[in-house]
């Protein structure tokens, strides 16, 4: 028993070690083959000429190859450009296709077994890590040694995990060509599935599943016998399993568009762009139903669901990005700062995101309408700039690589459009609340540490105040977390819901000489 | 005694609070409330900040950090006018009305609020000076502990109390070997009820914590250097350790007042007013003793509640009205490791024929239940629960109404206080239990359905 975890935590790392080397493997030979399946018929000829010094050359690394197809596909359209010949330029990406499709060698030849020894391995040995308890603790909620972990709060081991998160993202959204090993990896899964290559997309979405998965057992252990934590848990991995990930392949093996049907207009903000619309209208009665589905999530369900039970059912039962926030974000839960300031901050920022994404989709839609004379081709700046700001720089490299950094939740916190719109249903019409019991806090800090979502929980507990807040996702942390049994999360009516008790229950002196003198 | 009598009533009066713990800070937030004019001082030495006594041991685990257990946040006392001195309080001149300090000038005060908290007790053990034996009550104790437990191999705790099984825990979190001693016959027997007191007992056990029970301390030992290398309890048994943690109780911090005109006994004597003897000084907290205690209630409330309710009712008294302490019924809580224990209204240790008590414990032997009723009138007294969660307004209004126990019982469901998804099976487990010992016949509810919450 007391070897696993030392076992399981060199497995992981060896892995990881593993992984990452894999970038500095293999070898990559442009063949007149396979630029022809990489690239669309009208760019062959044009890229066969310009390419032509590489063409039959073995790369030892994926980096010179890349860079050397940077710079003769960049020297081509920069000819182009001072030439003045606009309309021939290139946009395509072709960077990454053709990388990964002249992939050879050890990578290429072993993808299965290189899966296994790295993606896999690195995932059983977290596992390992996760599953034994030490001897003497009995199964009580703890969050012992956070603060003295160096990974936990932000000590040399978290600023190295979260650089390496943040360069993971930014190769993964501007540079993929650099990784296409990883994503080799992945074929086999996909070919499985789809029976279509990997997509970088894919990658990310396999490893995203497995991060939740393979942290949501480590949930199960450390909230073991708090039903609600294990539930909720056990919701988030069966959504992103079925419905983000396997779901959609299938549609896409059966032809149909990948869809994920839980992931809700703004979060999804392409949903209403003219390719996404255009791609569902031409599938059937499917694509039909996926259309309407979608927009009947965003008018009626959130609204409906908020009602009832408040953001949690979205945020920390079904989402995504919840859903890595609550598995694999779970160690950095306490690193979101409480201050009174960044509770201003949050709300500039998530609203203005809305507005943002709500302004851009309306454009778009008027746009489409109006048969693109309103606006043109403005619109498509408008989305480029969204999902660099938005979607790729916020939602990915802060979100996820500041984890270490700045807590689990900063995207829901910040950025996420759908988080402020379900908050404003919760804030002002929702029978959600979190209640709390009496006179018992004493005022200990537990549950404002470990909000994710940087509520200072404490500040109503203390005063005998009703929970009710924009922001919070009911991840149920803070109640599972008071040692006093001060917090409960509650669906309720309406009424009495915002609460400002000016003594606590306990005390009677005051409360008996208002009534005697009435 | 003071050149103007009216001053402690008038507009920008100025009170001065000795203490920011719970019960001084308490009363200057409620001061101000009510008071926009009254310049408000508060002086600590201990820390300039007011933080959470009772969080002091997550530090020690690593559940929070020194910032995370201050309740607010170092704007607020500017925002306020709540001007805080970091300082000692060396002298209190009661003719002059005015303060020394250790560092600063000395204050002047209209009205002086006394909130000065407890001290640790020690009963004079040979050896209780030695470096590495302590006991855990300040800010300076914790960084002590500290120090005290960075190499050391094995730890003995002496008291079988709050702050003792708080410290095995805390030694236990860094995986040190401890052994507690614990005078009574059960932990915490003078306050838990046999059963209870065995559940947690089991408790202590289960987590490897070497509990020693009718045992106590003859003798700290030194090993040579000055440092503690072991104790001998009573039975003359030796116990090497490095670390002795003291936990045998707390008692009010009045030694500033000694051979002062102010009266004080185990604490300072006030009246249900929290007035000393000395017009315009009052006490609140665990400094204070009353000297006629309210009906079921200690003298000295050596609680976090009480401190916060003895706050509450001072600042009313001293902005709107004079209104003397009335607290409701008792409640407290506290968590034995995994356990959580809230208690409300009375519970004795030992009953006689006048009452009469329903146990019902969970067969895993981790969670259970007490409620103590009169044997005539079957009025609820008080309530006990391990591992549940309980209302705390219902029992307030139960035991204030005078419900009685089959009252309570008919509307268990709405005393709940535990998570979603909580096993509510306990609470016909419950009735049944009081039907079986009490020979009654009070119906058993149908158990909702998983997904009852949803109609809630
Ligand atoms: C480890 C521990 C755990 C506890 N857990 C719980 C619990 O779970 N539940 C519960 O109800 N209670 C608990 N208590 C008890 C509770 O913390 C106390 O009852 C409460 O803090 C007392 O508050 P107070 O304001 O009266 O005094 P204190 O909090 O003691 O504040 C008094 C302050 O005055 C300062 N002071 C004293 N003399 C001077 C002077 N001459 N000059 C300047 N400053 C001075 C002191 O340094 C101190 O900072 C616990 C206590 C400890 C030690
Ligand atoms: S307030 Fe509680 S339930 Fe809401 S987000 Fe924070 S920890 Fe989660
Ligand atoms: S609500 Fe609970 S966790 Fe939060 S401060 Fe109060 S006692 Fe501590």
């Amino acid at each position: 028993m007391k070897y696993i975890k030392p076992i399981g935590l060199t497995l992981f790392l060896a892995s990881l070690v593993f992984f990452t080397s894999l970038l500095f493997l293999g070898q990559f030979r442009l063949t007149d083959a396979v630029l022809q399946e990489a690239v669309s018929e009208e760019h062959y000829p044009i890229l066969k000429e310009e390419l032509a010094p590489m063409i039959g050359e073995t790369y030892d690394y994926n980096f010179t190859f890349a860079s050397d197809f940077n710079a003769y596909f960049g020297a081509y359209n920069d000819r182009l450009r001072i030439e003045g010949q606009y309309e021939k330029v290139i946009w395509d990406d072709y960077a990454f296709s053709v990388t990964k499709a002249a992939s050879i060698g050890f990578v290429a030849d072993n993808k299965l077994l290189l899966l296994l020894l790295t993606i896999v391995a690195g995932s059983l040995g977290v596992l390992l890590y996760v599953l034994p308890t030490p001897q003497h603790k009995t199964g009580g909620l703890k969050q012992e040694g956070v603060y003295h972990s160096s990974l936990k709060s932000r000590g040399w081991v978290g600023i190295v995990v979260g650089t390496y998160l943040i360069a993971f993202y930014v190769l993964l959204y501007w540079f993929a060509e650099y990784i296409t090993n990883w994503v080799l990896l992945a074929d086999p899964v996909s070919i499985a599935l789809s029976g279509n290559q990997a997509s970088k997309w894919f990658m990310y979405g396999l490893i995203y599943t497995l991060a939740i998965l393979v942290m949501g057992v480590r949930m199960f252990r450390k909230y073991r016998g708090n039903k609600y934590q294990t539930l909720r848990t056990a919701s988030v991995m069966f959504f992103q399993l079925a419905f983000a990930f396997l779901i959609p392949e299938i549609l896409v093996l059966f032809n149909k568009p990948w869809n994920d049907f839980k992931h809700i207009w703004p979060l999804d903000y392409t949903f209403f762009f003219e390719y996404r619309v255009e791609n569902m209208l031409s599938s059937g009665a499917i694509g039909m139903f996926m259309l309407i589905w979608g927009i009947l999530l965003v008018i009626i369900g959130v609204p409906l669901m908020s009602y009832f039970y408040g953001k949690r059912w979205y945020c920390s039962w079904v989402c995504g990005c919840g859903g890595l926030a609550e598995t694999a974000g779970d160690p950095f839960r306490h690193l979101s700062t409480k201050s009174l300031k960044a509770w201003k901050i949050e709300r500039w920022m998530v609203h203005g995101v809305l507005v943002f994404a709500v302004v851009m989709t309306a454009m778009t839609i008027a746009n489409y309408f109006a048969e693109f004379t309103l606006l043109g081709d403005a619109t498509g700046v408008v989305h480029q700039w969204y999902g660099f700001l938005i979607s790729a720089a916020f939602a990915g490299v802060i979100g996820v690589g500041f984890y270490p950094f700045m807590g689990n939740r900063v995207w829901c916190r910040y950025g996420c459009p759908l988080a402020a719109y379900i908050g404003i249903v919760q804030r002002f019409k929702s029978r959600f609340r979190i209640t709390t019991n009496g006179g018992q806090c004493i005022s200990c800090g537990n549950c404002s540490t470990y909000c994710e979502m940087g509520i200072d929980v404490r500040w109503y507990a203390q005063r005998g105040q009703n929970v009710v807040r924009a922001s919070c996702v009911g991840c149920g942390i803070c109640a599972s977390v008071c040692p006093r049994g001060v917090l409960k999360l509650e669906n309720g009516p309406e009424q009495g819901r915002i609460t400002d008790i000016p003594i606590l229950t306990g005390n009677d002196s005051i409360t008996i000489h208002q009534t005697v003198r009435s | 005694m003071s050149d103007n009598p009216e001053k402690s009533t008038s507009k920008g009066r100025k009170i001065v609070i000795i203490g920011n713990g719970i019960a001084g800070v308490t009363c200057a937030r409620h001061i101000r409330k009510r008071d926009s004019a009254a310049q408000i001082f508060l002086i600590s030495g201990e820390t300039e900040h007011f933080f959470s006594r009772t969080a002091l041991m997550y530090l020690y685990m690593g559940h929070m950090k020194y910032k995370n257990i201050k309740p607010y946040e170092d704007y607020f006392w500017g925002k306020n006018r709540l001007q805080l001195v970091y300082d000692w309080v060396t002298g209190i001149d009661f003719e002059e009305k005015t303060l020394q300090l250790q560092q600063h000038d000395s204050i002047s005060y209209d009205t002086l609020i006394l909130a000065t908290g407890s001290v640790a007790n020690k009963y004079g053990w040979p050896g209780q000076d030695l470096q590495g034996v302590q006991g855990l009550y300040s800010y300076q104790d914790l960084e002590q502990m500290e120090a005290n437990t960075i190499s050391c191999k094995r730890a003995v705790v002496v008291g079988g109390g709050l702050i003792g099984i708080e410290m095995a825990e805390m030694l236990r979190s860094r995986d040190i070997p401890v052994t507690f001693l614990v005078r009574e016959e059960n932990f915490w027997g003078n306050v838990l009820p046999k059963e209870e007191a065995q559940l947690v007992n089991r408790h202590v056990l289960e987590h490897h914590i070497d509990l020693k029970l009718v045992y106590e301390l003859k003798e700290i030992l030194d090993d040579g250097t000055g440092k503690v290398g072991g104790v001998v309890t009573s039975a003359g048994e030796r116990i090497d350790c490095q670390f002795v943690g003291l936990a045998v109780g707390v008692s009010p911090n009045i030694s500033l007042f000694k051979d002062t005109p102010l009266e004080t006994n185990r604490g300072i004597l006030v009246d249900e007013y929290f007035a000393t003897n000395i017009p315009d000084i009052y006490a609140i907290g665990d400094c204070a003793e009353f000297r006629t205690p309210v009906v079921h209630r200690r003298s000295v409330e050596q609680t976090w509640y009480t401190g916060r309710m003895h706050g509450e009712t001072l600042a009313y008294s001293l902005t709107q009205k004079p209104v003397p302490y009335h607290p409701g019924a008792w409640f407290n809580s506290a968590k034995f490791l995994d356990i959580e224990y809230q208690t409300y209204g009375v519970v004795p240790a030992r009953w006689g024929d006048e009452l009469q008590s329903l146990y019902w414990e969970h067969n895993e032997g981790k969670i259970c239940f007490r409620a103590m009723f009169e044997a005539d009138t079957k009025v609820l007294t008080g309530v006990n629960a391990f591992g549940l969660r309980l209302r705390h307004d219902f029992f307030d209004k139960a035991l204030r109404n005078g419900s009685t126990i089959e009252e309570v019982l008919a509307r268990l469901d709405k005393a709940d206080f535990n998570g979603e998804f909580f096993d509510k099976g306990y609470q016909q487990d419950i009735v049944r239990a009081y039907n079986e010992q009490f020979d009654a016949s009070l119906p058993v509810h149908k158990k909702k359905g998983l997904f009852s919450f949803l109609r809630s």
